[in-house]
């Protein structure tokens, strides 16, 4: 069984609602990125969704841009990502990592090497913001081959065939976007979320997460409600970016508000029991 | 041209292209995120229904007559094919359309789409301005919200663009992300219709962008190859042996050949800005330098490093700063009907130059490239032989940066 379904079956045991913190490799150094994977599973994270940086990433907001921006100073492309994940591996066997990121890195690489090299580097889902799965092609195969999972995003704007294409197609957990727009923006649903949820868990029989725009504890509890994950972004990346220059206080803003979300998910998931 | 891809031509029905998955070969496709999945299916199906819809065609060749002014003249350039002592060099004059260049003809096409699918507000990207101001100016003729999205530098560099744009009641959006050009314009219209697809309709400028992007332009912009392809029957008795047009996405090259692409005797040349020269690396020309990637919805040629991430562009010309470029002319020049070549910031200069001195005509810097590009293959050619070069935009835009080039205070 993969990383991912391991995590998510033990989660579904201890009906427990999956925390997912992302970050961007890189950012605001090479230097702080893996230590910062270690705290954040310390502070309570289940799986670390590790983003990697492009140039020209459509499907996200200013805060994730300029931590692309930060990262691509220091020249960190697919490769060193990879080679990230591989020195996390080091100390963390179980933790699932997801990568999320755009096309064209993969595209340079080549799809097998890709497949190859992330699967010899410990990584355990892929998530290409800009491939929808009609554009695939071989990739899908090659990553099965690797026993890596495809996990791929469901917008509040896919049709019903669709959603359902994608979850016969999607390995890992199904990744719902929960607003119409891009990384960090505000006004959330949480109702119209949850009904969406709840569709796509009729469809299919892996884990929900639902992403964008969960930027406080508050809000991932509520959304820890309805969903099997809640994965937060700029909510994080946003206090990297104000602590750019020092290293360790990045490290300590971004670990207190994984943790506080953890509380703040388990507390009312306790309270509703 | 080898004997094996002439063979191959033979056997393309051009008309065929892009497949039904929006595909030229193995460039262009629909590579966005999944939000923007949906409203790209419905903005092919609102094609697929008014393309060749009788009331929707008729609106469209109205208003390129009464309101572009259409058809652009066909001009022989005769002082200036004398002075190259060529091929007779002729000009389709799109920088006599209303707007000032061939930008219109798509914004008329996809404005005309926007009404009829019900969407009361319109989103730009804009290099040189042109684009942006063709956008502006078919909103308020139909009234409907204008954003244009512009890269800050390109702000600086065009000004007078950016202010006939909010003569028009345009708003006009600074990007300052990036590379603070096109490309980072082009990412920021695309997370606004991420955020807004409801009621917005996104117009891209060029053909690029995802399915059904790069086909819908080329339609809309192909008038000018049909066009030409009437004038030269008129004026010379047959076509063309050659056809050459600038190439920053590529609509107005685009436009020129696609009427002419099964006639295997005329020459397709594509001319990308060379900016410093494209040995420097400091230029934007993907297809002369560059290499297959993803970007903006597509595959195709592209200006990219090691790692996959887009590096910057110099071109003296906003309108062909672009790392990417069309799918389809990726596919055409894969398969060799097209020829892509470059020329640097300096040759364009002179053409510009020349040809207003020599014709009258102040030509857009993006169009200088086409013109600097076409003196050489005059001569080449030699007398007897004929050239259309499109004439794309006027140079009214640019006489600042010129001038400033040459140290002139305005
Ligand atoms: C006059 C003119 N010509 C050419 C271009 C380049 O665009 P395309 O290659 O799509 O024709 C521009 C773009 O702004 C332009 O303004």
């Amino acid at each position: 069984m993969s990383r991912l379904a391991t995590r998510f079956q033990a989660l579904r045991e201890q009906q427990r609602t999956a925390l997912i913190p992302y970050i961007t490799a890189g950012d605001p150094h090479p230097d702080l990125t893996v230590r910062l994977m270690h705290g954040m599973v310390a502070a309570g994270a289940d799986v670390v969704e590790v983003g990697v940086p492009f140039s020209d990433p459509i499907g996200d907001g200013p805060v994730i841009q300029q931590a692309c921006e930060r990262a691509l100073c220091h020249n960190v492309g697919l490769r060193d990502v990879l080679a990230m994940v591989r020195r996390f591996r080091e100390d963390d066997t179980e933790t699932p990592v997801v990568l999320m990121g755009y096309m064209n890195p993969i595209e340079v690489m080549g799809y097998a090497e890709f497949a190859k090299a992330a699967l010899e580097s410990g990584v355990d889902g892929v998530l290409t913001v800009d491939m929808p799965l009609e554009e695939m092609g071989d990739l899908d195969g090659l990553l099965a081959d690797s026993g890596l999972d495809p996990v791929f995003l469901v917008a509040p704007t896919s049709t019903e065939e669709r959603m359902q294409t994608i979850c016969e197609r999607a390995g890992g957990f199904v990744y719902y976007v929960s607003l119409k727009g891009v990384t960090g923006a505000a006004s959330l649903d949480v109702d119209a979320v949850g009904q969406r949820v709840d569709r796509l868990r009729s469809m299919t029989g892996l884990p929900v997460g639902v992403g964008f725009g969960i930027s406080d504890a508050p809000t991932a509890a509520r959304m820890a409600a309805v969903a099997d994950a809640v994965v937060v972004g700029s909510a994080l990346v946003r206090r990297i970016e104000a602590n750019q220059d020092d290293l360790d206080k990045a490290h300590e803003a971004v670990t207190e508000l994984v943790a506080d979300m953890r509380h703040a998910m388990d507390a009312a998931a306790a309270a509703s029991t | 041209m080898s004997k094996t891809s002439e063979a191959m031509q033979q056997s393309i029905d051009f008309a065929r292209f892009p497949d039904e998955t929006g595909h030229f070969g193995r460039y262009g496709g629909q590579f966005v995120p999944e939000t923007l999945m949906a409203p790209l299916r419905e903005l092919q199906d609102a094609y697929a229904r008014y393309r060749d819809d009788p009331d929707f065609r008729a609106e469209f060749e109205r208003d390129c007559k009464d309101f572009v002014g259409r058809p652009s003249p066909l001009y022989l350039a005769e002082r200036w094919s004398e002075k190259v002592g060529g091929a007779r060099i002729y000009l389709k004059r799109e920088d006599l359309n209303h707007t000032g260049a061939h930008k219109i003809n798509n914004t008329i096409g996809q404005a005309l789409l926007a009404k009829r699918m019900g969407k009361t507000r319109v989103i730009a990207e804009t290099g040189a301005g042109q684009h942006g101001v063709a956008s502006a100016t078919v909103a308020a003729r139909l009234g409907l919200d204008c954003v244009v999205y512009m890269g800050a530098d390109d702000i600086q560099r065009q000004s007078p663009n950016v202010y006939r744009m909010r003569l028009l009641g345009a708003e006009v959006v600074p990007v300052t992300s990036g590379s603070r050009t096109l490309k980072d314009a082009l990412n920021e219209a695309m997370r606004d219709w991420v955020a807004n697809v409801d009621d917005t309709f996104y117009i891209i400028g060029t053909v690029a962008g995802p399915h059904p992007y790069p086909m819908m332009v080329r339609d809309f912009q192909a008038i000018i190859g049909q066009e030409t392809r009437e004038q030269m029957l008129e004026r010379e008795g047959r076509l063309p042996d050659a056809l050459v047009a600038c190439v920053g996405g590529g609509s107005n090259a685009i436009g020129l050949f696609r009427p002419f692409l099964e006639d295997q005797e005329v020459a397709l040349h594509g001319v990308e800005a060379g900016g410093y020269g494209v040995a420097t690396g400091q230029h934007a020309a993907p297809l002369c330098a560059g290499r297959p990637g993803v970007l903006h919805g597509n595959r195709t040629y592209l200006m990219e490093n090691d790692n996959g991430q887009i590096i910057g562009t110099h071109s003296v010309s906003a309108g062909l700063d672009y790392p990417g470029v069309g799918p389809e002319h990726a596919w055409l020049k894969d398969i060799n009907r097209a020829v892509y070549t470059s020329v640097t910031d300096d040759e364009a200069l002179a053409a510009f130059h020349e040809v207003t001195r020599t014709e009258g005509i102040i030509p857009a810097l993006e169009t200088a490239h086409a013109l600097a590009y076409a003196e050489k293959l005059a001569r080449e050619l030699g007398p007897g032989k004929s050239i259309v070069v499109n004439l794309s935009g006027r140079g009214d835009k640019d006489i600042q940066t010129v001038a400033e080039r040459e140290g002139i205070e305005l």
